[in-house]
């Protein structure tokens, strides 16, 4: 049950301004899908709210209290590559969000502790669909069960809002289309709020309950540098739970 | 109509063929070249002949020193390697800490990154009487000029690696609630081990020069102090077997290296099946 605040958010680099009175109130359970043309700030948006930026004013709020100035787990994150860790195997790279909880210096648990550890796992891993890869490592896994394990590494720290960086992306329509089940399947079950950066205006329709648009209102050459992007639409989206099923 | 030669490719057999064609011309044109000059006298140095190196060899890898009652090859071999390993495994724990310090840690790489990339561009040769004014002529110096020599290269290359490392994965552990030491423990410093005994391969060579330089100027027992005293009697018969058994050494560490890397670390060389 997540609320987040967005209040008059500007970010510039130098004199060059990206995003320009950027307001937003997200009540829990929301879904953002956040759609634009490329370089109209939508990836920026989503590294300020993951505390990888900062921004340059104005200011966001989750459940009231002002974000922490760098990455917290109260903020689960999936990119569209490089989210998954190649030296680990999948369970490892599950467990250690665990093992870094648990054990300060070492970041290893051990014993009846990792056993704990790793049987929470083992749930997570068939809950998202990587029942039998335990034991590989992510290089020896398709595009998408990589997507799948990055997204089970984040749900075992149980964040409050989960960020989502066209993690879809890069993946074939087959396999593209398993992953919105699976994402609308969690999102039911956990009431996580999701901010959702796409490409894909369909995707975003389908799994958003709201889509926001960001682009740039002044577009004539020398505006462009003064004048950022900001939202342009902001449409909610109703649907029924049957009406969610047939989509997906 | 036939292929472009840079899509003609050798089969198996015709790759260990050409492979051992180099090795072969340079082992005729020694035969040829030693067989013209011992024509002319039977006594010749310079390019002895199989008898005279099987001979030498015979007497140091086989034969105890009159004086030292010591194998010459293996007294050397022991001392040059251990003199190599010393000074690697130094070096290589320096650059593994100092460049993952650098890489990550910004407050640590303002401070360092600078007086490194002045430091290594100290040529180690030049400095080497300072390490035996300061260290003395013992092994100390030595190791320390192979210290000198290979630790601010491998530290460079292992703090571009680190700084190469896609900062997805940094804020990904994050996410999942790593401490600072957690990140470099856990997340980048098993991904830079390969990485790290990769440098250690190219680094392989300038070890070996730093260290037989230094037995070359001051030593009792070494391979290179060996090649550089028997010199003096011209005694090419001590000296190509001597080169041959380093380039040996050297070769199996960079095999043994390589080896290791795969077997430690599994992940950096499985694929999907």
């Amino acid at each position: 049950m997540t609320q987040v605040s967005i209040r008059n958010l500007w970010k510039s680099y130098g004199d060059q301004v990206v995003l320009e009175r950027i307001n937003l109130e997200i009540a829990p359970r929301s879904f953002v899908a956040l759609v634009g043309p490329s370089g109209c700030g939508k990836s920026t948006f989503l590294r300020m709210l993951l505390s990888q930026e900062t921004p340059s004013k104005g200011e966001i709020l989750v459940d009231g209290q002002p974000l922490a100035p760098e990455p917290t787990p109260e903020r689960g994150v999936v990119f569209q590559r490089y989210s998954v860790f190649p030296n680990l195997t999948v369970l490892g790279n599950v467990a250690l969000g665990l093992e870094v909880a648990g054990a300060p210096v070492l970041g290893r648990l051990f014993g009846a502790a990792r056993r704990a550890a790793h049987e929470r796992c083992r749930e997570i891993l068939a809950h998202v669909g990587l029942d039998g890869a335990h034991d590989k490592y992510p290089a020896q896994l398709s595009g998408g069960m990589q997507q799948r394990l990055a997204i089970a590494q984040t749900l075992i720290k149980q964040p409050k809002v989960l960020l989502l960086d066209e993690p879809f992306g890069a993946l074939d329509p087959g396999i593209r289309a398993d992953m919105h089940e699976l994402t609308l399947r969690l999102f039911a079950e956990t009431g996580m709020t999701v901010f959702m950066v796409t490409h894909d205006l369909r995707e975003a329709f389908l799994l958003g309950t709201r889509v926001v648009s960001f682009d740039r209102t002044r577009s004539r050459g020398e505006e462009r540098e003064v004048y950022g992007a900001t939202i342009t639409f902001d449409i909610p989206v109703h649907r029924s739970g049957a009406a969610r099923q047939v989509a997906a | 109509m036939s292929r472009r030669l840079i899509n003609q490719r050798p089969g198996r057999a015709g790759i260990i063929y050409l492979g051992a064609l180099p090795f072969l011309l340079l082992l005729l044109l020694y035969a040829f070249a030693s067989a013209a000059r011992r024509a002319e006298n039977p006594n010749d140095k310079l390019l002895p002949g199989a008898a005279a190196l099987a001979d030498a060899v015979r007497r140091v890898a086989f034969e105890p020193d009159k004086r030292t009652g010591q194998i010459v090859l293996w007294s050397d071999t022991a001392a040059s390697l251990t003199r190599l390993a010393l000074g690697l495994a130094a070096a290589t724990t320096i650059a593994f800490v100092g460049g993952l310090a650098n890489g990550i840690i910004p407050y640590v790489r303002a401070g360092l990154s600078p007086f490194v990339a002045v430091v290594s561009m100290v040529p180690p040769m030049a400095i080497l009487p300072i390490l035996f004014i300061v260290f003395g002529l013992g092994e100390l110096s030595k190791v320390m000029l192979i210290i000198i020599g290979v630790a601010p290269c491998l530290l460079r290359d292992m703090q571009l690696r680190v700084e190469e490392m896609p900062g997805e994965q940094l804020i990904k552990a994050q996410t999942l609630g790593a401490s600072s030491w957690q990140v470099i423990t856990r997340v980048v410093a098993p991904q830079m081990l390969p990485r790290l005994l990769d440098s250690v391969r190219l680094q392989l060579g300038p070890a070996w020069l730093f260290l037989i330089s230094a037995e070359a100027i001051a030593a009792e027992q070494g391979l290179g102090y060996r090649i550089f005293l028997v010199r003096r009697y011209l005694a090419m018969d001590v000296i190509l077997p001597y080169v041959a058994w380093i380039t040996f050494l050297a070769f199996l560490a960079d095999f043994v290296l390589r080896r290791l890397n795969r077997r430690c670390f599994p992940w950096l060389y499985v694929s999907r099946a």
